[in-house]
């Protein structure tokens, strides 16, 4: 195929720039925002040449303490991505070697309920055990979407693992669980940080659960953003200042773990 | 012996922990919820649930206005931004078909949108949507055409959100087509490269029929997804100016954590949760039936 010098595919490659860049705007406006003084943002002139302030990031920080909601959000999405990644691998393993598949579609039910029906449960028998705004119950509320997540690719990576690699470990005098725990997890490393990639952004993003499960102590920087929109007017370079603290972490790991994140977001989709 | 002993059972001593939490945390909270759609209760300690059978669900089919109003505005929202990042989608997955330098460079920067913290981002489109300074405007402005309203208006606020599952969802939809396109059969691009086809002949005759069934399935999923989004309309609008961005997950939020009406929102619940099911089983169906 002719792939150098053709004008059409020049220009649809102009084009596909043209495109993300459209898409990447947001992003910018967001961290051009979070420079600019209120006044500067209420002003229409300037609106690409101005003196950049940092005092919305300073504000964030010392007004607003987010360093806590930093750690609340951190706490709560490692610890329920390393629990699913407890649970979920060998159930993983066991569905993708012995075909248990109404255990795994079982599992996918979480991917396909609306959030609020496990919600009202939940908050219901966490008031009486006295478990909202606590550690555990936001880290359980969270890990039921990031559980069936890693199940969910983790089963596939399973079952494209050649079986002749456990069987020659098992001819070796090695367990099951044995080879399971030196073999096969080994070499699943790509998959196994995809999905944990994925279960921690999942909950970092997390917003229902924590709107309702959260409280004084275990707020997260959502919902800390969410509320700064209820004071009487809105301080948008705090804002976005805010805004960007939040999302930057999720978009660097994006960036850094760029071919894991592809093959996770169309693993399910394509296959599944 | 522990060794042994495991190893013999192992189909049920690995996944037993993970069923356990399923069973705890994702069957028992469903089964509960639907039982309490059968009652009326506001979380009060001194009333306890009452029995009203089937009354919940009588109420919100036949005589709860705002539930019908939510019912079709979540279906025109989820049309509309699924029909709209389909046809965007499949545009850029195609531009995206070929060999360059930086490709996966610019993969990435497209994915970013549908990773971002979707309630940071609400605020962001909220800054860009603002009326009196929002850039939303400005480019209108600039074009000539007269400002808009966008969330503020009862009219606009709908569509307005829509722009945002648009923005958000194009790249899943993109980058799932993407995916398909590289697994396309070679042989047919040949036979009609043999036979002078044009590009887009090729376009419509060979790649778009051959890709069918991947753009029905990544449909479907979005669709799936698209019914039940919360975070951005809850972030943005919390479902108003009065009521006219209220989808089916906002109402039974606000009926669920606002009213209390427990009760009523568990039936509301169940009404939803067939909806999203009669959904996946077409999934299930459709991948069944094209083997994608």
């Amino acid at each position: 195929m002719a792939k150098r010098k053709d004008p059409v595919r020049f220009l649809q490659r102009l084009l596909l720039v043209a495109v993300v860049l459209a898409f990447l705007f947001p992003f910018f406006w967001m961290i051009l925002a979070s420079f600019k003084t209120q006044q500067q943002i209420l002003s229409p002139n300037n609106v690409f040449v101005f003196e950049p302030t940092f005092q919305n990031y300073l504000d964030v920080f010392q007004q607003y303490s987010f360093m806590k909601f930093i750690f609340n959000s951190f706490i709560i999405a490692a610890a329920s991505t390393i629990l699913s990644l407890v649970l979920g691998l060998p159930a993983a393993y066991s569905i993708a070697r012995y075909h248990q598949n109404k255990l795994g579609m079982t599992i996918l039910i979480a991917r396909i309920v609306p959030g609020i029906t496990f919600l009202i449960p939940w908050f219901i028998i966490f008031s009486k055990l006295s478990l909202v705004d606590s550690y555990t119950s936001m880290i359980l509320s969270h890990m039921l979407v990031g559980l069936p997540f890693i199940v969910w690719i983790m089963v596939s990576y399973f079952e494209n693992i050649p079986s002749e690699l456990e069987e020659s470990a098992r001819v070796d005098g090695c367990t099951i669980q044995g080879a399971f725990w030196r073999i096969v997890l080994p070499i699943s490393g790509p998959g196994i940080i995809t999905s944990s990639i994925f279960s921690f952004v999942f909950s970092w993003n997390n917003f229902m659960f924590s709107l309702v499960l959260s409280g004084q102590k275990t707020e997260t920087l959502p919902i800390a953003v969410f509320s700064f929109l209820s004071y009487s007017s809105i301080n948008w370079g705090g804002l976005m200042a805010a805004a960007v603290v939040i999302t930057l972490p999720v978009l660097i790991l994006a960036l850094f773990a760029q071919k894991y994140i592809i093959s996770g977001l169309t693993a399910g989709a394509v296959k599944g | 012996m522990f060794s042994r002993w495991l190893e013999r059972n192992i189909k049920y001593v690995f996944p037993l922990p993970a069923v356990l939490f399923v069973l705890l945390m994702m069957v028992f909270p469903i089964a509960y919820t639907f039982r309490l759609s059968f009652y009326e209760w506001s979380m009060s300690s001194l009333v306890p649930p009452a029995w009203v059978g089937v009354e919940n669900y009588k109420t919100l089919l036949f005589s709860d206005p705002r539930f019908m109003a939510s019912l079709w505005r979540t279906f025109s929202f989820t049309i509309s931004a699924v029909a709209v990042e389909t046809v965007l989608g499949v545009g850029i997955a195609l531009l995206f078909n070929q060999d360059f330098k930086g490709k996966n460079a610019l993969k990435t920067l497209f994915l970013l949108p549908m990773i971002a913290t979707p309630v940071a981002i609400g605020l962001v489109w909220m800054l860009i949507y603002e009326p009196n300074i929002g850039f939303a405007n400005k480019v209108l402005q600039f074009l000539h055409i007269p400002p808009l309203l966008w969330l503020a208006s009862p009219h606009q606020v709908l569509a307005s959100l829509v722009v945002v599952d648009v923005w958000q969802w194009t790249p899943m939809i993109a980058l799932v087509v993407l995916a398909g396109l590289s697994s396309l059969p070679t042989e047919p691009y040949e036979a009609a490269m043999v036979d002078g086809a044009s590009r887009w002949q090729v376009l419509t005759k060979i790649t778009l029929p051959l890709l069918q069934p991947t753009i029905l399935v990544a449909v479907l999923l979005r669709s799936i997804d698209a019914l039940k989004t919360f975070d951005i309309i809850y972030a943005m609008t919390a479902g108003g100016p009065d009521f006219n961005s209220e989808t089916i997950n906002i109402y039974s939020f606000v009926q669920g954590f606002s009213y209390f009406h427990l009760g009523m929102t568990s039936s509301l619940l169940m009404i939803f949760f067939v909806i999203v099911l009669g959904m996946s089983m077409l999934l299930v169906t459709a991948r069944k039936r094209w083997g994608a």
